[in-house]
């Protein structure tokens, strides 16, 4: 009975996990994450996630304040954000935040502001979406944990 | 019948015919109005039209023209033919009616005969026979035939047969009256005949009837032509009109009769027409034209003018038929539609050159964005491969193991070279490459250009460093990119130079002509800005050398990229032909030029000239002479003016002496192509085994020497592949300094075997400096400001058994540096505050000088307390690895250039961590 809840379980999370890798929401760096997940820190990977998810809503909410004045934004400063943002979305693996920080960098390159917006927009869209994405997978991997189980180690190639 | 019988007198009324086409009135009375009699009863149409008179014609010349010439003649003949049919058309008509008074007289006749018979029947029938309407005709046949037989024997017959007198009298009267009646009707008959002959008689009469038929032709001509914009006219050989009929007459008939045009008019387009009209009179060929005439007469009209040659009977010419139409206005819209057509044309060229053009720009950019980032991207593994086979040649292994692995060295250093130089170029042509002002001293860069260049001399050269003694002392520029520019010439030079010298001369000169002219102004508002404290000043450096020269003909080529002299000289120096491209783009960027002159055979010099500022020249404390630790017997370590230095073949110790971290500075690998089979050949020829290796040594040099002292020590040190490399480290340092004298005397025999033979000496004495620490765990230190980086590295390095202390930012690094010592430092490149570029620049002058000033200068806050640590601190080189992300401007290239030693591109894998550590850490 329980064996089977949990086998069921285990495959709705490898399916679920395997989706986000096709549909790009992640990529190789955040299965190296998960390597780094061991007894000695059981949620490495959520924790950095959610500051990762802290960092992203702290710089985006700088980011879109410097964008705020039509005329007198500071590139210089938004670039620092969009570095920092880039930095963390490769090293958490979210590959599809990472994609648009690198076109909104090229924006700030060229101090295109309508384009800053958008990919300012572009990036608060998808790191929610990615949020709401890996809460459902930490929330599988919490049932299945309860249910006795254990995670399945996922091969993505 | 008739007109034939007529021509003669048709010829002679022509004359009388042809003027009718002119009346009197019309040439005398010109600008009278008059109504034209009704041409014909057909046309009434013409009635009411007025028709104004525009015919001015010279009526003395005019028939005499028209007799004259062919067109003259064929109207005549038509007019006589047209003639000629209608006097057919009568003749034929009063045959008729003579056909039909002929056929009534018959009638008449056949009816008084039959009176006659009818009257003989009478008398020859007796009364009472009844004469039947059905019958007659048939008895009157039968008596027709027999009338002849019969007519003798009638009369006798009457005689005999009638003989009262009431009767014939009665008989005689009744005949007589039939008599009468036939007579009268005849008579009518005849006259009716004459009558209708008289009739033709009237009729017959040419002359009124052509007239007619000319009024109504020129009715016709008037008729059509009263509202056209057309003028004709007829002129004689010496182009004086004899005719002309125009719309708009404004000019009376002895203002132009027996005139030419240019008596006419003035203004444009008259000598042309005139021209035009002589030039169809010569060439005797009818042609058109439009004209363009301006007069002060009708203002600028356009006309397109037909102009035909006139011909007399004999062939010929007398004179020009012209017609002229006004068309101004069709050619104003026909030019309108002209000028948009070639708007629109040239619009349309210019939006698809446009197209074309962005597109172009376009691919090129992302062919070069392409070009860069695969390069990155090759690069990265291909630096793993040639590590590799780095760490690999350090071990053991037997001679053909070991050429086949230089082999494998140096083409992978090739291609690294190639792409390096790829990344050059591009970020150049991108706008990318930032230049850097950093104060440097002109003569110790090329002291250690040249010194560098003679540590991996394989040739008997002469190098010659020629400072002259106006060059300031210190002055601001981009060093880096100079000594990149002085290197690639110097390597250059050397590697085309088999015997001589090879030099760097340095001197002042004024401002060259090329910034004067062009940038005037520019270069004003620029000195406004820097303000007093900084003066530019230009310095030409000649980078000279008495080698095989350049053909005259491959000198405009040469800076091109991808070019190189000649196929032969790629196929025998090899290199990747992107050298002086990327110098000359360098120079370029700098406001400078780069030229080059050359000679065949006897050298090439190539010149650069750059502007320098000059900054106070009061302060070089702070930086020492960074060659100061291996200076030798030429140069005292504190004399920063010198300016003339030499490096001679046979001075072996200077090669050996050149300290690690300043080769690996800006010149990571001397790069050779070597071909394979030359190769091994060459080792063929040699005793290659363990008894030979004194010849061995007296053959290799440098780099290569290695192998055969490793030989030996690996007597005494064990197998394993981690030990042997200390060993090799410890043996470097004794090596070095013995490699000297066998390096003297190996310089000069074997020369071409060197040349295919060369190894990354570099890398390997980096390696032989990272000495294993005695402390278990090693040290690590990790600068990064990405919380997340952070924790994902620091996981990592859990997960591979180390760890690691934090610093934020490069100051911070610098200070955990300068408290505590380190074996391994991972730099982020790009950092607030002190970014890690500039961090470990500073760290590097640390190590080389011992003291902080120039990161105090930069403005870290170091804890000075010069505490036992600097003086422990040996000169080895801390491992600075960078980490970058994958974009132009932090590159890999300048991480090499600032100091670091390797790099990790982002983001960190446990792989790419573990492989580094392994590297780096023993």
């Amino acid at each position: 009975m329980n064996t089977t809840v949990v086998a069921q379980l285990q495959r709705q999370f490898q399916d679920y996990i395997v989706s986000l890798y096709q549909q790009g929401f992640l990529d190789s760096q955040f299965s190296e994450l998960r390597k780094l997940q061991d007894e000695g820190s059981p949620d490495f990977v959520s924790e950095v996630v959610s500051l990762f998810f802290d960092d992203c809503s702290k710089l985006i909410n700088t980011m879109s304040r410097s964008l705020e004045q039509p005329d007198n934004v500071d590139f210089k400063q938004l670039d620092s954000g969009v570095h920092q943002l880039k930095g963390s979305s490769s090293s958490v693996g979210a590959r599809r935040v990472k994609n648009v920080c690198i076109s909104f960098k090229e924006c700030c390159d060229v101090q295109n502001r309508e384009g800053c917006l958008r990919c300012l927009q572009q990036v608060d869209y998808e790191y929610k979406m990615l949020k709401t994405k890996l809460q459902d997978l930490f929330n599988l991997e919490q049932q299945i944990l309860q249910a006795g189980g254990t995670i399945p180690q996922v091969d993505i190639n | 019948m008739v007109c034939e019988m007529e021509t003669d007198q048709i010829e002679e009324m022509d004359v009388e015919v042809l003027s009718s086409m002119w009346p009197e009135d019309v040439g005398t009375e010109a600008d009278k109005q008059f109504n034209v009699e009704k041409p014909a009863g057909d046309l009434d149409t013409l009635k009411e039209v007025t028709i104004e008179t525009r015919t001015i014609a010279d009526m003395t010349r005019l028939p005499n023209l028209l007799n004259s010439t062919h067109q003259g003649s064929s109207q005549l003949t038509n007019l006589v033919k047209q003639w000629e049919y209608m006097q057919d058309n009568a003749v034929r008509l009063l045959k008729e009616e003579l056909k039909n008074l002929d056929r009534q007289r018959e009638e008449a006749e056949a009816k008084e005969l039959k009176i006659i018979e009818e009257y003989k029947f009478e008398s020859n029938e007796p009364e009472n026979v009844p004469v039947l309407d059905e019958t007659s005709d048939l008895f009157r046949r039968f008596r027709q035939k027999k009338r002849d037989a019969l007519v003798d024997s009638k009369k006798i017959e009457i005689y005999e047969e009638f003989d009262t007198v009431a009767y014939w009298k009665q008989k005689a009267l009744s005949l007589e009256k039939m008599l009468e009646a036939s007579t009268e009707r005849e008579r009518r008959l005849m006259e009716k005949l004459s009558e209708s002959l008289k009739t033709m008689e009237s009729q017959s009469a040419p002359v009124q009837e052509l007239t007619q038929n000319l009024k109504r032709a020129e009715g016709f001509l008037h008729f059509i032509l009263q509202n056209a914009p057309i003028v004709m006219g007829h002129q004689d050989k010496d182009l004086r009109y004899l005719f002309i009929y125009n719309k708009y007459p404004s000019l009376r008939e002895q203002d132009i009769l027996g005139k030419t045009d240019v008596e006419i008019f003035h203004g444009g387009g008259v000598k042309e027409s005139e021209d035009f009209k002589r030039e169809v009179l010569e060439k005797g060929k009818a042609s058109k034209r439009e004209i363009t005439f301006t007069t002060d007469l009708f203002g600028s009209k356009t006309f397109l003018i037909y102009v035909e040659p006139v011909y007399n009977k004999a062939g010929e010419k007398i004179g020009i038929n012209y017609m002229g139409m006004e068309v101004t206005d069709q050619v104003v819209k026909r030019e309108k539609m002209a000028k948009l057509r070639e708007d629109n044309a040239v619009r349309k060229a210019m939006e698809s050159e446009l197209n074309k053009t962005i597109h172009i720009t376009e691919e090129t950019m992302r062919a070069k964005q392409m070009l860069a980032t695969m390069s990155h991207e090759i690069r990265s593994p291909l630096s793993g491969v040639v590590g590799m086979a780095e760490i690999l040649s350090t071990t053991k292994l037997d001679k053909e193991q070991r050429q086949l692995l230089n082999v494998m060295i140096s083409s992978g250093d090739l291609v690294l070279q190639l792409i390096n130089d790829i990344l050059d170029l591009s970020k150049v042509e991108s706008g990318v490459m930032r230049l850097e002002a950093t104060k440097f001293r002109p003569r110790e860069v090329v002291k250690h250009v040249l010194q560098t260049a003679a540590a991996s001399l394989k040739k008997s050269l002469t190098l010659e460093g020629n400072i002259a003694d106006d060059v300031p002392i210190e002055v601001v520029g981009d060093v880096l990119r100079i000594r990149q520019i002085l290197t690639n010439l110097i390597s250059n030079a050397i590697k085309f130079t088999h015997e001589g010298n090879v030099g760097i001369k340095l001197q002042v000169i004024s401002e060259p002509s090329f910034v004067r002219d062009n940038a005037l102004n520019a270069d004003t508002e620029e000195h406004e800005q820097n303000g007093l404290t900084e003066t530019s000043v230009w310095i030409c450096c000649d980078v000279w050398d008495t080698g095989i020269g350049i053909p005259e003909n491959a000198l405009p080529c040469l800076f091109k990229k991808y070019m190189q002299a000649s196929a032969d000289h790629a196929r025998k120096y090899g290199g990747t032909g992107l050298g002086l491209a990327i110098c000359k783009q360098l120079v370029e960027l700098m406001g400078g030029q780069l030229t080059v002159t050359s000679r065949v055979s006897e050298g090439s010099t190539f010149t650069f000239i750059l502007p320098y500022k000059v900054g106070r020249s009061d302060d070089y404390s702070d930086d020492q002479d960074e060659f100061s630790d291996m200076a030798d017997q030429q140069s005292e370590p504190d004399d920063t003016a010198e300016g003339y230095f030499q490096f001679k073949p046979l001075l072996g110790s200077i090669y050996s002496n050149g300290g690690p971290g300043i080769s690996n500075d800006f010149l990571p690998h001397k790069v050779m192509l070597t071909s394979p089979i030359k190769l091994i050949n060459g080792f063929v020829a040699d005793p290659s085994n363990n008894t030979g290796q004194s010849e061995m040594l007296q053959l290799e040099n440098g780099g290569y020497m290695d192998e055969s002292k490793l030989e030996t020590s690996s007597g005494h040190c064990p197998e394993s592949a981690h030990q042997y490399e200390n060993g090799n480290g410890r043996c470097f340092s004794k090596e070095s300094e013995s490699c000297s004298s066998s390096q003297a005397s190996s310089e000069g025999g074997t020369l071409e075997m060197e040349s295919e033979l060369t190894v990354s000496s570099h890398r390997e004495e980096e390696k032989a400096e990272t000495e294993v620490k005695e402390t278990s765990k090693p040290k690590i230190l990790l600068v990064e400001d990405n919380k997340i980086n952070i924790m994902v590295a620091k996981s990592m390095m859990k997960q591979l058994g180390h760890t690691m202390d934090i610093a934020n930012n490069g100051v911070e690094a610098i200070t955990a540096i300068n408290s505590s010592s380190y074996d391994l430092v991972l730099m982020d490149v790009c950092m607030p505050v002190l970014d890690g570029l500039k961090a470990t620049r500073l760290i590097r002058s640390y190590e080389e000088t011992g003291n902080w000033n120039a990161a105090i200068e930069a403005g870290v806050d170091i804890s000075t307390s010069e505490n036992e640590q600097v003086c422990m601190r040996p000169t080895n080189r801390l491992p600075i690895i960078a980490m970058t992300a994958n974009t132009l401007a932090e590159s890999s290239e300048e991480c090499y250039a600032n100091g670091m030693d390797s790099f990790i591109s982002k983001p960190v894998t446990l792989q790419k961590l573990r492989e580094c550590l392994q590297q780096y850490l023993h």
